[in-house]
């Protein structure tokens, strides 16, 4: 279904800290139409600063209490001018909000397993795809890493879908309900991958899933590769229009033995082959 | 009776003055899954050369004050490829394609042109001489009053396509560039394209996009690109499609006053690629206010009378 276009007034602004808050959007029949892993491009209404919108996963997909699709969250850190301008949004206000937009990701069925793995708010497709997996029985993991225990958000979210949590803190942490690992959330990837072997089906155990800074998304690839599990990679790149009109937001791919070609991560990805992607 | 949006650029007539700007619209059918292409005036394909080239490495934009600077690099899959892949459904969806082509030698150029020429449903040839964001080709005609007179004559002679060079702002004399090609024997002249650009990261000290320099568009250039347009207006008699920051319907009348044929839109696709139907609905609800009923017989009518004072 082709991406729409609305000005979706904002239902809440929910801050979780001091530089993360989850915008909630009524914007239904965007909901209605994403599948995991693709974005939405926003900004707030009516103004020329910023000018450009910005992409951002759809992090939920929001329904009323009768099951109706009422509209989508994303989750915004605080970074820029236009991030800083999201975080401030208060109820009431206007966003416009065009998608749903790009590759989703494939999702996996058992035996196979699903390992998701997030750093920071690389966690913002995941909640969507969780679902899903839920919906579907996929046993899954989310490898979660944050800077600090106060940023590990919305665990109860993802432990009532039966989701196992692997959580790791950059400075050793632990969060108010969980323990928490030091260091980078790869460590606790590259010690069950090296357990992960092959399902009864004869196939790789677990689907690898990543969103994070690109130095952790470098590192799972090169894991999953290393131990010969797949993996999907959705990354993010400073991006104009969401469309493949601007060939802004290239990323270097390569099918097999061909030479690197740069393509567009709006509407050839978000989501690739991990072992696709050539890093610098 | 429905107003007239019809205009004419030499021997080509297009329904209505709103072209797709090269490089802010791919190759058009990026964008069908939102717009019917049919309903645009025209669309300018992204910039072809003869083979495909991969452009600069990203960060290849950056947003600035209501603008953006842009350091793509021309990528692009090359004329041959242009022509076998996206032709055929550009014409198909009922567009009507203004083939952007570059060069880095005026031979280039020329045998651009040839292929185009062959090609079934090529309305136009706009000539790119102005991409501020390669080292050799392209812009080093469009900064030289010979270069661009040379180039534009070779092209004429190669193809029975019209020719519409786009000019670059960064020279001193923009009007001089476009009699340039007018006595080149160019069939209309388009401009602006960008104005070459740069952002520093102050926490980093270093360029905010990898080619260092690149082209700044957007709402921020429109008074300077409305300037130029008026100062061609006045100097040549061929065609202008001006372009630069048109966001909404008075901003493509501001460039109609000011002596545009027909308008581009660049930089509003990426904010808003429903632009299209809002602009045309814009421009006939002016032409209804202002009881205009072909909006050709708005070509250059800007009155310089000053304005009335104002008094707060």
């Amino acid at each position: 279904m082709p991406p729409v276009d609305i000005d979706a007034t904002v239902i809440a602004n929910a801050r979780l800290s001091r530089d993360y808050s989850v915008l909630s959007l009524a914007a239904p029949e965007v909901g209605k139409r994403t599948q995991p892993g693709q974005f939405v491009m926003v900004k707030p209404a009516g103004i020329t600063d910023p000018l450009l919108r910005r992409p951002f996963s759809v992090f939920e997909v929001l329904r009323n209490g009768a099951g109706e699709v009422t509209g989508i969250s994303i989750l915004n850190k605080r970074a820029g001018r236009s991030t800083k301008k999201l975080y401030e949004l208060e109820p009431g206000d206007v966003v416009s909000c065009l998608g749903p937009l790009g590759v989703p990701f494939t999702p996996v069925a058992p035996p196979v397993e699903a390992w998701m793995v997030a750093g920071g708010v690389g966690l913002a497709p995941f909640a969507t795809l969780a679902e899903s997996l839920a919906g579907a029985k996929t046993p899954t993991t989310l490898f979660y890493g944050a800077r600090t225990a106060e940023e590990l958000f919305y665990l109860d979210f993802f432990e009532q879908l039966g989701i196992t949590l692997v959580l790791t803190t950059e400075d050793g942490g632990h969060s108010l309900k969980k323990h928490c690992v030091k260091g980078r959330v790869t460590g606790p990837l590259e010690a069950a991958l090296k357990n992960a072997g092959t399902s009864s089906s004869g196939n790789a155990a677990a689907m690898v899933y990543a969103c994070g800074p690109e130095p952790m998304l470098e590192a799972v690839a090169r894991l999953a590769a290393r131990y010969n599990q797949p993996c999907q990679v959705s990354v993010e790149r400073v991006m104009g229009c969401g469309l493949g009109g601007c060939y802004s937001c290239v990323v270097p791919v390569r099918h097999g033995d061909e030479h690197a070609n740069l393509v567009r991560s709006c509407i050839s990805g978000p989501v690739f082959d991990g072992a696709e992607l050539v890093w610098d | 009776m429905a107003p007239d949006l019809s205009v004419s650029l030499g021997s080509l007539t297009l329904p209505n003055p709103l072209i797709a700007a090269s490089g802010c619209f791919g190759y058009g059918l990026e964008y069908e899954q939102v717009v019917d292409l049919s309903m645009l005036g025209g669309v300018v394909s992204k910039g072809l050369f003869m083979k495909e080239r991969q452009g600069h490495p990203p960060p290849r934009i950056v947003e600035t004050p209501a603008g953006m600077i842009n350091a793509i690099g021309l990528q692009g899959i090359g004329v041959h490829r242009f022509v076998k892949e996206k032709l055929p459904l550009l014409n198909k969806a009922g567009a009507r394609t203004f083939v952007n082509v570059c060069g880095t030698t005026i031979d280039e150029y020329v045998e651009v042109c040839k292929v185009l020429s062959q090609a079934d449903g090529v309305a136009a040839i706009e000539l790119n001489i102005s991409c501020p964001n390669i080292k050799e080709g392209g812009i080093q005609f469009g900064c030289s009053l010979t270069g661009t007179y040379d180039v534009v004559s070779a092209v004429k002679k190669a193809t029975h396509l019209p020719i519409i060079p786009k000019l670059t702002p960064n020279v001193t004399d923009v009007a001089s560039f476009a009699r340039a090609a007018e006595d080149a024997g160019a069939d209309a002249v388009s401009l602006v394209n960008t104005f070459l650009a740069m952002a520093i990261d102050v926490e980093t000290r270093r360029p905010k996009i990898t080619n260092v320099l690149g082209g700044l568009s957007g709402p921020a250039i429109r008074p300077i690109a409305v300037r130029m347009v008026w100062e061609c207006y006045q100097l040549v008699k061929i065609p202008i499609i001006g372009m630069g920051g048109i966001t909404d319907a008075r901003d493509a009348i501001e460039f109609m006053l000011a002596g545009a044929t027909a308008v581009q839109i660049g930089t509003q696709n990426f904010v808003d690629p429903f632009v299209w139907s809002k602009v045309l609905d814009g421009l006939k609800d002016y032409m209804t206010r202002h009881n205009v009923a072909k909006i050709s017989d708005l070509i250059g009518t800007f009155d310089p009378t000053p304005p009335k004072a104002v008094h707060a």
